[in-house]
């Protein structure tokens, strides 16, 4: 066991408070402000919920956030679905050109979001598939199902085979015992998955922002464009929201998910 | 007789061609994958793969649309991108963005990662970890945007730095190129930190003091020890963040203003702006050969630092 002399270890604590504190401070003073009665966030701070009462009145934030529920909502159901499917099949067979097969997986995360989203504007305005939610749906599901397939497969390395031999031999069906051994045994990286990608797609901008049409939007396109306009005190209180949400949300995953924390 | 030979027959087969076996198996495994596999394959087909080929095409055509008669096929707008320096400028200036964001986020997250690797331990490790990667996973819009309150004239270091100074000082960063590269060093560096963890963590602490109880000093063995195998993690969250820079528009538009013009933002003005796709396809293009060419270059690196 290696100790740091206390002195060392006192500076490696107030170092990691300093990058606390940088990526925590704005957010904090973000939503500070959506509480400050001042529209152009002057001090001294005097608080009120007008900026609240006043979001919960904008019908196009409203939309826009419904739009980025179902759409998130589906892409966690879809996602999902085909990440788990593709993750056994990666995890249960061998075959020729599997590692190609791996490595395609990347381009939706290694590719920038720019490319990809002015890319698949080209495309389906081409295709007359066309703009609007459906096209932002398929974006997120693409963008998605990398991560959904890595959670999953991960989940499914701590996994033994043994188990779906043992049920194949004692008379079970190929379904049977992917439904009663093997997903019960992987839940935990199929439900971390899901919420991956309920995240990906909720928090997701730049492909949405190139495929929305003005009536059909999602709630960071919305957001963009607000800012564009100029700053107003809703924009904080939304973006509180917001915050608060998806890092409750992520907590909820670290249940399900290590991030690499001692195992 | 011949039944008596047949199954013979097979087990010789088995036993002295394993690789046709195997060859089989293989073969028989990717039947069975396939149903499988087909759906998620199908989707990113029709939604990453096709898109880029399509992109390909456009930025060969004259003008917006395949179906105009006008339109035919052409290098125009990748000369554009040579004959006007404009836009290798920008791309460079990306590029460069890029290296510094990298450089901070490395400077900033390792030591981050060292301490929380191996100085923290526990449960106070696991929640500070936690802390630290848990902003990633917010809308990085938002992230950006809360720093406009911070860095404009009359924000909150304006404030409190005339509150503590005995004389007056304008503090406004807001649309500069240091509010652009704050905002994204503060999106980013989570992922620097995440990766420097994860291959800290795999280091066992039995290295680090068998390199001091040799005589080595902390910087030695932090340089000649900790470093290099710490090097894939360095490497890995190197790429992962400058990739996106290169490519961001979001921003340099939100924190940089008119100083903002990159790369990025050039390409999201001919799809949202300009109107010319077709450029915009271009240029898209050449910036993806760019990110892939630098990609590979940095493979080799890569796999032998994994």
């Amino acid at each position: 066991m290696i100790r740091a002399p206390a002195f060392l270890s006192g500076l490696g604590r107030f170092y990691i408070g300093l990058v606390l504190a940088f990526l925590y401070l704005p957010l904090v003073i973000m939503a500070a402000m959506s509480f400050n009665v001042s529209p152009f966030y002057q001090l001294p701070f005097e608080g009120t919920t007008e900026w609240y009462v006043a979001l919960a009145q904008n019908d196009g934030l409203i939309d826009a956030t419904i739009n980025s529920l179902e759409i998130a909502v589906l892409t966690t159901i879809i996602a999902t679905a085909l990440g788990t499917a593709a993750s056994l099949a990666l995890f249960r067979y061998d075959f020729a050109g599997k590692r190609i097969l791996q490595a395609l997986l990347f381009p939706p995360i290694a590719i920038p979001w720019l490319i990809s989203g002015t890319a698949m504007l080209i495309f389906f305005f081409g295709t007359g598939i066309g703009r609007g939610l459906h096209a932002i749906l398929l974006g997120h599901v693409a963008l998605a199902l990398p991560y959904v397939i890595i959670v999953v497969s991960a989940r499914l390395a701590t996994f033994s085979k043994d188990l779906e031999d043992a049920a194949a031999s004692l008379g079970a069906t190929g379904w049977q015992t992917t439904r009663k051994v093997t997903l019960p045994c992987i839940a935990p990286g199929i439900v971390a998955g899901g919420l991956f990608a309920f995240a990906v797609s909720f928090d997701q901008f730049v492909v949405s922002y190139f495929l929305a049409t003005p009536g059909q939007t999602t709630l960071p396109v919305e957001i963009y464009a607000a800012i564009r306009k100029g700053f107003t005190p809703e924009i904080n209180a939304v973006s509180t929201i917001i915050i608060v949400f998806s890092m409750s949300l992520m907590l909820v995953v670290s249940r399900f998910f290590r991030f690499g924390g001692d195992q | 007789m011949a039944a008596g030979a047949i199954p013979s027959n097979d087990t010789d087969r088995k036993e002295t061609t394993p690789m046709a076996a195997s060859g089989a198996m293989k073969q028989n495994g990717l039947r069975k994958a396939l149903p499988l596999l087909l759906p998620a394959y199908a989707w990113l087909t029709l939604a990453i793969f096709l898109p880029l080929s399509a992109m390909v095409y456009f930025s060969l055509l004259t003008s917006m649309s395949p179906s105009e008669q006008s339109s035919s096929l052409t290098l125009a707008n990748y000369a554009t991108f040579f004959s006007d320096p404009l836009y290798a400028t920008l791309l460079l200036r990306s590029l460069k963005l890029g290296l510094l964001v990298t450089l901070i986020c490395v400077l900033i997250g390792f030591p981050a990662a060292y301490v929380l690797a191996k100085i923290f331990k526990g449960r106070a490790r696991e929640a500070i970890f936690l802390l630290v990667i848990l902003p990633f996973w917010s809308n990085s819009l938002v992230r950006v945007f809360s720093w406009s309150m911070v860095l404009r004239e009359g924000g909150i270091l304006d404030t409190a730095l005339n509150a503590i100074l005995p004389f007056h000082v304008t503090f406004d960063l807001m649309y500069s190129f240091p509010a652009v590269v704050i905002g994204l060093v503060h999106s980013y560096l989570p992922y620097m930190v995440l990766t420097c963890y994860l291959s800290l963590q795999a280091i066992d602490d039995a290295l680090i003091e068998a390199a001091r109880s040799l005589g080595a000093t902390r910087f030695t063995t932090l340089r000649r020890v900790v470093a290099p195998l710490a090097l894939p993690g360095v490497l890995a969250g190197s790429a992962l963040i400058f990739i996106p820079v290169v490519g961001s528009f979001m921003e340099p538009r939100i924190l940089g203003g008119r100083t903002g013009t990159l790369y990025g933002t050039v390409i999201e003005d001919q799809f949202t702006a300009v109107y010319n796709w077709p450029l915009g396809a271009a240029l898209s293009f050449i910036l993806l050969a760019v990110v892939l060419v630098i990609l590979l270059v940095s493979a080799p690196v890569l796999r032998k630092a994994a």
